[in-house]
């Protein structure tokens, strides 16, 4: 029990300072009928650090990892190439194993960290302000309805086509207890975003259109003109970014009049790690930060007339307003935000735009030598990285036949939206900087044989 | 034993002569560096990083292309790893020293978990590849499983949510869904004075009335007030245990039983369970739901704020409710759940909690630090969190006033209170002393029944000499603030900063840089 520091000798010493025969006279309290003896039956006791390195590498091994196969998946979680440095400086204890920055004299560290984090997310947004970081990305999104909902006084949310159907089903989730109506439109194999249906859906009760940017097809659609009619009407509009390395490219949704921008931090500094942990970006114009859920660092002066940084806006929260609170979040995903705001560091404007421009160049290729393949339409006329291939069977199957020759080949519109059958031939295809012309080519062959 | 009951030298002269040293023109202090923000030190045309050429190939980008300046400064590689570890090191974390955050439970954060999180079978996949080509990664989860439920003596687990306060609002989920099935709104949930702010928080989140239940005079839940309350308007009731103050609700059962009577569930926070884990089973007690915060009991870093894991567990009646998805192994498979199935015991869930399945990252770490640990050291981890705290009780209650020292044992974090120091000597006063003396402070003013209070948890993690210098540490302080000792109240002196002004930052929030010319506190 090689992290437990007492020996016997120790706990006989301590037990006799607290006046105590065993430590089984500490557990008094607990009712002898629910106390246990002896350890609980049906699992092992404590095992070596060798023993579970190699059982835990046992089970890694039986996972196929994105950088040994051809890698071609998106929809919301993206691989892209993460600098060493990122890695080794989150890894230094003073950042990995500090707690939430509660003294602020002795977290200085992390909390300059987020208020760089702050800033940087509110310029690649192109918003007023961002908070330090939210669980993820589909929790944002929830988070910006109900922000929306306060702001308005109004309780129903139009949700675009366009986003990300696990989004959309952690929104009815939450929307089930809190009586917001949720408007969905349904998902369309359509070259053309849904912009203009959702313009002619603005009434008088609408609290917020949401809509994402690139959307999960891939399809990007200048915004403007649907800020315009939401604010027209007086309600807001949400945009919702999954793909944040997008922005070193195309326009920021704030830029185009987007109230409130969430979004999923994960492509930079983060990495794939199954789904989580994720980092959800929040931000939106200073108007409304009184609002905004989650944590705050600001600015401050210490007694000694010296820069500083503080939590702050604490009033907002659980802790001070208990059941009045903005949301019930008392966490962050702080590391990811570590890791993302070291990688943006690393990257600077210089290197986020020559990223974006690479994804996109590549994203070109790709799918215009895909497009060749028989059996192959190209969707989108316009996309970032990501894009939509409409095939001549269901791409369900084809994805489980090209994993099973090693090839990871995006995903199926049909395990996105299942009960929407009748998009079930499309396949979602991500492009990044670690994808390399022979991955593609292998990719149209293996396609090109399963079409045929 | 004896314990060294005068405490330690206060030293008011050393700190009077540091405060005659002259000032340094950069503002360092030899290893101590100051750090500007990257928007100062950084330029857009600097980067850290270089790529391969993109191919020239005609944009898809239409009119959508970004034109204007993002505003977003690179450094180098070098000047980017000297930035951060400049600044990690005007932090305090637990690689550095004890750190007695009551009811945050940090403790030591093996590098093995750290090691297999890593690995790229579990660091680099894709939440949605084929199921084939993750069964490693499934497997972890369904062991991980097995080992909370056998653990919590529950029926089941899920295993979605991303947090503590996100489990809270899974278990409330799961248990409107179930009270729905039966036809029955509930509008009420009960929630003692004692709990954490996000129980109540959660509550009403969820769209429920919150109502609080008072706290008996020795720090628990008041029971007849609570079975007066119960009624055919209560949904549940969130109950925190071991509980806020530190101690173990000895009624648990009893009020169980006097809940499910009324028709209603009981919803508990296990943010504390690392106190009774290998000795208590909470589903043995009548709880129906509880959340686990994996980074507290089984230790996955925290990272400055978070990320967190609150995966719950659950009674059998609420078992039909649980979020998607959920893993299941059928015959040697395993299988990820994603949509309603018809199969009964998992056709009512109330949905999907986040975009994909929780902190596979967290689960990694967890299970690794459980499976070192094993059932015999689980066990052994509640006995000396337990020791440890009680240890601090008894070691300091003749100079800090410990409000339920005398309501017997605490669990796994000791209580004192304020009372007794000098006029104008406050809770804050110890806490910033005690970052002289080269410790985090612990939990201040919390939990609220209990007037400044002060909430050490020193975790099973702490040797027995280590906790000898935090004592005489606290001993120190205490003894200076019953006093006077003016000094005090000017700490701390030797951290990287002085008392922060927050009355400033949240008067003027300035919450991003910009050009100093430009720069205007919003209103």
């Amino acid at each position: 029990m090689r992290y437990l520091p007492l020996t016997d000798t120790d706990r006989q010493e301590m037990l006799s300072v607290i006046g105590a025969e065993t430590i089984d006279d500490l557990f008094i309290d607990v009712p002898a009928e629910a106390r246990l003896t002896g350890t609980i039956a049906g699992l092992p006791d404590h095992a070596s650090e060798l023993a579970v390195e190699r059982h835990m590498g046992a089970l890694a091994r039986k996972n196929l990892s994105a950088g040994e196969a051809p890698f071609f998946l998106g929809a919301g979680a993206y691989k892209h190439h993460v600098p060493a440095s990122v890695d080794h400086l989150i890894q230094r204890g003073e950042f990995l194993t500090a707690y939430t920055p509660y003294q602020p004299e002795i977290a200085q560290g992390t909390l300059q960290v987020l208020f760089e984090f702050q800033t940087q997310v509110a310029r690649l947004l192109g918003v007023d302000v961002a908070n330090a970081s939210m669980y993820d990305g589909s929790t944002a999104c929830w988070e910006a309805i109900g922000m929306a909902r306060r702001i308005t006084k109004r309780g129903k949310a139009l949700l675009s086509s366009g986003l990300h159907p696990h989004y959309v089903s952690v929104a009815n989730t939450m929307a089930k207890f809190t009586g917001d109506a949720l408007v969905h439109q349904a998902p369309t194999l359509d070259a053309a975003t849904d912009i203009d249906a959702l313009i002619a859906s603005i009434d008088k009760d609408t609290s917020c259109v949401v809509v994402q940017y690139p959307d999960i097809l891939g399809r990007i659609a200048d915004l403007t003109p649907l800020a315009e009619a939401a604010n027209a009407a007086g309600a807001l509009l949400v945009a919702v970014v999954t793909e944040p390395v997008a922005l070193g490219a195309i326009k920021a949704p704030g830029a185009m009049g987007a109230d409130i921008v969430v979004g999923e931090g994960q492509s930079i500094g983060v990495g794939l790690q199954f789904g989580g942990p994720y980092l959800g970006l929040f931000g939106c114009k200073q108007k409304y930060v009184r609002q905004m859920p989650g944590r705050l660092c600001g600015e401050t002066l210490d007694a000694a007339g010296k820069r500083g940084f503080v939590l702050t806006l604490s009033t907002r929260e659980q802790h001070i307003r208990r059941e009045k609170a903005t949301s019930n979040i008392c966490t962050n995903s702080g590391l990811c935000a570590l890791a993302f705001s070291i990688h943006m560091t690393l990257l600077g404007e210089k290197g986020l735009r020559e990223l974006a421009t690479l994804n996109h160049g590549l994203a070109v290729q790709a799918a215009d030598r895909l497009a060749q393949v028989p059996g192959v339409t190209l969707l989108n006329d316009g996309f970032f990285n990501e894009f939509t291939l409409v095939l001549t069977k269901d791409a369900r199957d084809v994805v489980r036949n090209l994993a099973d020759k090693g090839i990871l080949a995006g995903v199926s519109l049909g395990r996105l939206f299942p009960d929407a059958p009748a998009i079930g031939n499309g396949l979602v295809i991500a492009v990044t900087e670690t994808v390399t012309p022979e991955d593609i080519e292998t990719l149209a062959a293996a396609l090109e044989e399963e079409l045929a | 034993m004896t314990m060294l009951k005068e405490g330690r030298p206060t030293t008011p002269q050393a700190v009077k002569e540091e405060h005659m040293a002259p000032a340094t023109a950069t503002g360092n202090r030899a290893l101590m560096l100051e750090e500007a923000l990257i928007f100062e030190i950084g330029s857009t045309a600097t980067t850290g990083v270089d790529f391969a050429d993109a191919p020239k190939v005609a944009s898809r980008l239409g009119s959508l292309a970004r034109t204007d300046s993002i505003g977003l400064p690179g450094l180098s590689e070098q000047e980017t790893v000297r930035h951060y570890t400049r600044l990690s090191r005007q932090n305090y974390a637990i690689d550095l020293g004890l750190f007695p955050l009551g009811s945050c439970t940090m403790k030591h954060n093996p590098r093995l978990n750290e090691k297999v999180a890593r690995m790229p079978g579990f660091a680099d996949i894709h939440p949605l590849q084929p199921q084939s080509t993750v069964q490693g990664a499934l497997a972890v989860i369904h062991e991980l499983a097995r080992w909370l439920v056998t653990l919590t003596g529950m029926h089941s687990v899920a295993m979605s949510p991303k947090a503590g306060a996100h489990g809270e609002l899974c278990g409330l989920l799961a248990i409107r869904a179930a009270l729905e099935a039966r036809g029955d709104a509930r509008s009420v949930i009960l929630v003692p004075e004692s709990a954490h702010g996000t129980n109540p928080a959660t509550a009403a989140f969820c769209g429920y009335k919150v109502e609080d239940i008072p706290a008996t005079p020795d720090g628990r839940v008041d029971l007849e007030a609570l079975k007066a309350r119960l009624g055919p308007d209560v949904a549940a009731v969130m109950i925190t245990n071991p509980n806020t103050c530190g101690l173990f609700e000895r009624d648990m059962k009893t009020i169980s039983d006097a809940v499910h009577a009324a028709g209603a569930f009981v919803y508990c926070d296990g943010a504390n369970f690392n106190a009774i884990v290998g000795r208590v089973r909470p589903g043995d007690l009548g709880v129906d739901a509880m959340h686990i915060n994996l980074h507290k009991t089984f230790s996955t870093p925290h990272g400055g704020g978070g990320p967190g894991s609150g995966p719950v567990v659950l009674s059998e009646a609420l078992t039909p409710f649980a979020p998607l998805p959920f893993v299941e192994k059928q015959g040697d498979k395993f299988v990820l759940v994603e949509e309603e199935t018809a199969e009964d015991h998992h056709a009512q869930t109330f949905g999907r909690m986040v975009a994909f399945h929780g902190q596979m990252g967290m689960f990694t770490r967890a299970l690794t630090y459980i499976l070192s640990h094993g059932a015999d050291g689980l066990r052994q981890v509640a006995s000396d969190a337990v020791l440890n705290a009680n240890y601090i009780l008894r070691s300091l209650d003749d100079v800090l006033d410990a409000p339920f020292g005398a309501a017997g044992p605490c669990m796994h974090e000791a209580l004192f209170s304020d009372k007794g120091l000098a006029e104008g000597f406050t809770t804050l006063d110890i806490a910033k002393g005690l970052i002289d003396e080269g410790f985090h402070p612990m939990t201040m003013y919390f939990p609220l029944v209990v007037h400044g209070a002060m909430l050490v948890e020193p975790t099973e993690t702490e040797s027995k000499a280590a906790l000898d210098q935090f004592i005489l540490a606290l001993r120190s302080l205490a003894e200076r603030a019953k006093k006077g000792d003016e000094l005090l109240k000017g700490a701390p002196y030797h951290a990287p900063r002085r008392r922060l002004d927050e009355t400033l930052a949240a008067r003027k929030p300035v919450l991003t840089w910009s050009e100093p010319d430009l720069a205007v506190a919003a209103e």
